[in-house]
């Protein structure tokens, strides 16, 4: 077995491992430090398919940024196992189909993709690198990419538009 | 992969960590004596002549204390939160170049453990995973001084990283790279960016000081509040780890300042020094520069604890999102209408 393969095997076993422990450890905090150990172990992939960038940004991202908050509002909400909620079955059922469904777009995306990335490896360019990275999104892709910005934008407005409106009926 | 350039890269790789680790040693020093000067004291002067033996004493010290465990479910979480803090300190040296080159053996030799083209980005990446050395430290200590201590940090951190990352964009579009190597290349002998960004500069040193958590904006680990903040429970070499930790992350943004804004290892006249006495010379001097810059900033971070009373928590954190954000923003869209001022003229008409 080549080196690559085996440091994939032993990535891909954390990142089930620690996906299936964030689901079944009853802490809440053991939970948020196993999804952590996950998507530090997606990164790992990342950089296994050679795309530093990516791999650095989702570490910013998910580890630096995301689980941080997460980690942040449980400790200061201190839940334990006696927190725990009780799921209603129809909660259950909506979470399963909309992780199905999830996976229906995904295969979908990838599908679609697939003629797409096949003539960018044609042109032999290094779509690693960040200047191509840079030039792809806001040259052939402006459009989905100023898209997403705006989305994230009013997500963020909403936010504190929600937070502000409760001081105000104070 | 040839096994020179193993050999070469470890040597280096262990050098950079020597290096890291007798700077943070010595800074413990340092600050002692810097702030003895400030207050008119003699500071540490009984190991060693003129107290430089004292670090080694206080190492031996931290060694032999007693192991202590509070209360906490959460033995193994006690333990790793200062070896997270610990290693990832000690990780972000990895992209800081230390000088141009060497010529040795014959071969040329690059004082940089890697160069990958998103150097900045790896750096932002590990001081952003740092946090988790604090938090989970803090959490798994079972006391709400240390939880306090610890969720103040990373709130007070992921705050003025936003303003860090933002402060970079303005001089990233100015530079047009992420590789510290090309960053620091291109400020050859006087060009420094601190000339063209100084605002960034400012923010980025505000920012390093609330990231490497020191005064003034040390709410972490405000005594007269939170007894220690995070590291209370903490003691013998576990708590050594966090205070080392502090020290090398200080020596770490030190270095990345002056690689960032004043040149690196640049100096005036460096190019004739290669061309005129050779490059061994020049680059060894290079390192000297550098050496020099980020004793300056170290000296800087010990001045400003001594000098600047600690902020209120609503003071920093009005710092950080009302002033350090907007200002990163404006100085990103000053520096974006400098860059294409050419183009934008020649669209309006003139």
């Amino acid at each position: 077995m080549s080196g690559i393969l085996i440091t994939f095997c032993v990535l891909a076993f954390i990142t089930v491992l620690t996906a299936f422990l964030t689901i079944f450890s009853r802490n809440p905090i053991h939970s948020a430090i196993y999804l952590v150990i996950c998507f530090f172990s997606i990164a790992g992939h990342y950089f296994l398919l050679n795309s530093q960038f990516l791999a650095v940004v989702h570490i910013i991202v998910y580890s630096g940024a995301i689980m941080i908050l997460f980690l942040f509002t449980i400790m200061l909400m201190n839940l334990n196992e006696r927190h725990e909620v009780h799921r209603p079955r129809i909660t259950r059922l909506g979470a399963i189909v909309s992780f199905v469904l999830v996976c229906v777009v995904l295969i979908a995306i990838f599908i679609n993709s697939k003629p797409i990335v096949g003539e960018y490896d044609a042109t032999g360019e290094d779509f690693q690198s960040i200047n191509v990275l840079g030039k792809i999104l806001l040259n052939e892709y402006m459009v989905p990419f100023e898209f997403a910005s705006i989305l994230l934008l009013v997500a963020m407005i909403g936010t504190v538009l929600l937070s502000k409106k409760e001081k105000l009926k104070k | 992969m040839e096994s020179t350039f193993i050999i070469e890269k470890s040597v280096v790789i262990v050098a950079v960590f020597a290096l890291t680790m007798l700077m943070a040693m010595y800074s413990t020093w340092a600050e002692r004596k810097v702030a003895a000067f400030l207050q008119d004291r003699v500071g540490p002067n009984r190991a060693g002549w003129g107290g430089l033996l004292q670090p080694l004493a206080d190492g031996l010290k931290l060694f032999s204390k007693e192991e202590f465990f509070p209360n906490t479910p959460n033995k193994f979480l006690f333990i790793v939160g200062p070896g997270i803090a610990m290693s990832t300190a000690l990780m972000t040296s990895a992209v800081i170049p230390w000088g141009d080159r060497l010529h040795l053996f014959g071969r040329e030799i690059y004082l940089q453990a890697t160069d990958i083209n998103i150097g900045l980005l790896y750096f932002f990446g590990v001081v952003s995973v740092g946090v988790y050395g604090i938090m989970i430290g803090g959490w798994a200590s079972n006391n709400k001084f240390s939880l306090m201590g610890a969720v103040r940090a990373a709130s007070q951190m992921v705050s003025y990283e936003i303003a860090m990352g933002l402060s970079m964009i303005a001089l990233l579009m100015m530079t047009g790279t992420l590789s510290l190597k090309e960053i620091a290349a291109q400020q050859a002998g006087l060009n420094w960016n601190v000339f063209y960004q100084p605002l960034s500069f400012l923010i980025f040193l505000i920012c390093a000081f609330a990231e490497t958590n020191r005064t003034p904006f040390d709410l972490p680990e405000c005594e007269s509040e939170l007894i220690g903040g995070y590291h209370t429970e903490y003691s013998s070499m576990k708590m050594g780890f966090y205070l080392f930790a502090e020290y090398a992350n200080m020596f770490i943004s030190a270095t990345l300042i002056s690689v960032l804004f004043f040149g690196g290892y640049n100096y005036p006249g460096m190019q004739w020094m290669v061309d005129n006495v050779g490059v061994n010379t020049a680059n060894i001097l290079g390192m000297l520069a550098l050496f020099v810059k980020l004793c300056f900033f170290i000296f800087f971070y010990m001045w400003v604890r001594w000098t600047i009373p600690r902020f209120r928590y609503d003071q920093l954190m009005n710092l950080g999102w009302k002033i350090l954000i907007p200002l990163s923003i404006i100085n990103i869209v000053v520096t974006g209408i400098v860059i294409l001022r050419a183009d934008i003229a020649a669209f309006l008409g003139f």
